[in-house]
């Protein structure tokens, strides 16, 4: 299994001509994911990378019988394409832009949920089921298929953790980077359910960072509800109160979100929190 | 984005919220003037700083004639608070305040919408009442497809008010702040305290707001009111050009790619017994001038000893990046030592690229940061 994409996802690509899209759907296609279309309005009929090209995600959608779409358009028209794609009939929305207003952002995904899809990102590396589909930018060579989840903010950081468990040997079933933003889709609580659930996997490596309470709320979920092996990083111990690191999510507010708590609320329910990224297979081998 | 108190009552009288008779003053003579204007024997004068415990600090003071007035007027002028210089104040009316309550908009990242948020206990530090009797504040989740309509706006009135004349009062309030907020992309906008005067009167006697960076692009009126710190502006300037910079103070300076990277790597230094001097995300991308760029940034610091690159090389290859690193050094004189760690798609040819250069080359981050950690001693 893994979640969320496999071998039968059906992707299409919104902002295809873009710069961008153009180069990631190539990626993409090249990597084995059915990329079966892309949007660009007014470029309808046209072929992209040797995909075609629809003015609309419906004409997309009816003409390819696609469930799953990746969205390159820049941040002002980010919310138009969510939207679009939800209404489309898309069942899993995926937003790699970066920069997208917040309010955006919290109208579209009520939109979405509305429509009954998931939403990942923005401002996302995407995700990749190895050896079956790759729906975003990572950089697919790093990964092998293997049964460890992997749940992540970031993107760099996230192929860091990644490239430690190959080089150990432990390949990933799906990894996820939810995205870096203040609001966006699916979180931890969803992905540890999913994956707690996919029989191919037997390990879940959790990725946060400094800002909000997501990983404390983890943790109480991890306690509660997952029983697969989980080893945990968090990025930003040194990152002062009050400043934006880099992620507009990644910030300490009023004393909150600080890497302390975060690595606290892990260690008192057991969760072992690595002090470098390297030592996150170690974490995962010791308890599998 | 922070604006100051006086802009965001300007906000607010145009969207019809009820605040209180106020004008901004540079000058001693200008609080005189608005003295007359304001024509009472009793005002309020109140520092305009981008921080909060501005009272605690003595920058809130209640003025009694205009003798009062003028002295506290030179106080507060050029009061340092928290590392802001004051340099201009609120001369407003001394409302008779018979009840206080905290009101505010936010975005709630768990919800992943907007709340509002309301407690009894108006005037107070409003984190600390949320730590010490949660169940003395109320939230609304605000489904953004309704957003407050009068049955909610009541609603949330009656967790404040037991007078239905008072719930009738600050309904529309509500409404209006909600207006605010959507209509200019604030993360909040608060009113601590929302106060009931001895008159019955129903007024903001604070405006807090804050506004979304990403979304100023839309708000040129907004964008216009910023007013960076020297730290910020060094920081917008590195934005400008594509990075995200953060100064920190230590020795070691950081250029990484992507933020969660960038901030492990600050945080291997910590652990290794070193001090990062910054936070510097330069993007996904090998650009020589970017990295050009990204080097004057960090050699402006003279702190810096050391300079610590980090890259993760996904789908631009180690190699391109070590031909770029190589070809912005061309243009780079520094004596400065710099180490750098190269990892991911084409290392190997990438580090290759590296040997015999006056670079320190390392393979892991345990092994860069050590590296750094030492000579930066």
């Amino acid at each position: 299994m893994s979640i969320l994409i496999d071998k039968n996802s059906r992707l299409i690509v919104q902002g295809i001509t873009g710069r961008d899209g153009g180069f990631h759907a190539s990626k993409m296609k090249a990597y084995g994911t059915n990329v079966v279309g892309g949007t660009s309005p007014g470029k309808g009929g046209e072929l992209a990378e040797g995909i075609p090209v629809f003015n609309t995600a419906r004409d997309a959608v009816r003409e390819t019988a696609a469930d799953t779409s990746v969205i390159f358009v820049p941040a002002p028209f980010a919310k138009d394409a969510m939207m679009e794609a939800a209404d489309a009939g898309i069942k899993l929305i995926v937003c790699i832009t970066e920069g997208i207003p917040t309010l955006d952002v919290v109208e579209a995904y009520s939109y979405i949920r509305r429509k009954g899809a998931n939403l990942i990102g923005p401002n996302c590396p995407g995700l990749i089921s190895p050896g079956k589909s790759l729906v975003g930018i990572m950089p697919s060579m790093i990964f092998r298929k293997g049964s460890t989840g992997v749940i992540s903010r970031s993107g760099t950081l996230t192929y860091e953790v990644v490239y430690n468990l190959t080089e150990k040997g432990m390949g990933q079933s799906t990894a996820v980077g939810v995205g870096g933003d203040p609001v966006v889709g699916l979180y931890y609580r969803e992905l540890l359910e999913m994956f707690e659930n996919d029989p191919e996997t037997d390990s879940i490596a959790l990725i946060g960072e400094i800002g909000g309470d997501a990983e404390e709320r983890a943790a109480e979920y991890i306690r509660d509800h997952v029983t697969k092996p989980v080893a945990v990083f968090i990025a930003g111990q040194q990152a002062p109160p009050g400043k934006q690191m880099g992620h507009a999510g990644a910030i300490i507010s009023s004393g909150s979100g600080t890497a302390a708590e975060k690595i606290a609320a892990f260690e008192a329910v057991g969760v072992p929190v690595a002090r470098e990224p390297s030592q996150i297979p170690d974490l995962l081998k010791g308890r599998r | 984005m922070k604006i100051h108190e006086y802009q965001a009552k300007e906000m607010f009288a145009a969207y019809g919220l009820p605040v209180d008779r106020s004008i901004v003053c540079r000058s001693v003579e200008d609080a005189v003037k608005a003295y007359e204007q304001l024509d009472m024997q009793k005002v309020i004068v109140k520092a305009q700083v981008h921080t909060g415990g501005r009272g605690k600090a003595g920058g809130v003071k209640l003025a009694n004639g205009e003798a009062e007035l003028r002295r506290h007027a030179a106080d507060i002028l050029g009061m340092d608070i928290r590392g802001f210089i004051v340099d201009r104040i609120l001369v407003g009316q001394a409302v008779n305040i018979d009840t206080e309550y905290y009101v505010s908009y936010v975005i709630d990242r768990s919800s992943k919408g907007i709340i509002l948020m309301l407690s009894r206990e108006g005037g107070m530090d409003i984190e600390e009442v949320a730590r010490n009797t949660p169940a003395k504040i109320h939230k609304f989740a605000i489904d953004p497809s309704i957003g407050v309509p009068d049955y909610l706006a009541r609603e949330a009135a009656f967790t404040l008010f037991d007078d239905i004349a008072l719930v009738r009062k600050a309904a529309p309030v509500f409404q209006k702040l909600y207006k605010l907020f959507l209509a200019n992309d604030a993360s909040l906008a608060e009113i601590n305290p929302l106060v009931i005067s001895k008159e019955g009167e129903i007024m903001a006697i604070d405006a807090k707001m804050t506004f979304d960076d990403n979304a100023l692009y839309r708000h040129p009126r907004i964008a216009a009111l910023n007013e960076p710190t020297e730290e910020e502006k060094k920081e917008q300037n590195a934005k400008s050009k594509g990075f995200s910079f953060v100064h920190l103070g230590g020795e070691i300076g950081c250029m990484v790619n992507g933020a969660g990277l960038a901030m492990a790597t600050m945080d291997m230094i910590k652990l290794y017994g070193g001090n990062p001097a910054n936070f510097l995300d330069i993007g996904g991308s090998s650009n020589p001038t970017k990295v050009i760029e990204a080097m004057k940034l960090l050699l402006s610091d003279k702190n810096v000893k050391v300079v610590l690159i980090n890259i993760f090389g996904g789908i631009t290859r180690c190699d391109d990046v070590a031909r770029g690193l190589l070809e912005a050094f061309r243009q780079i004189k520094t004596d400065t030592p710099i180490v750098i760690r190269l990892t991911g798609t084409n290392e190997k040819e990438g580090r290759t690229l590296l040997e015999g250069t006056h670079f320190h080359v390392a393979e892991t981050m345990g092994e860069a940061t050590e590296k750094a950690v030492r000579l930066s001693k």
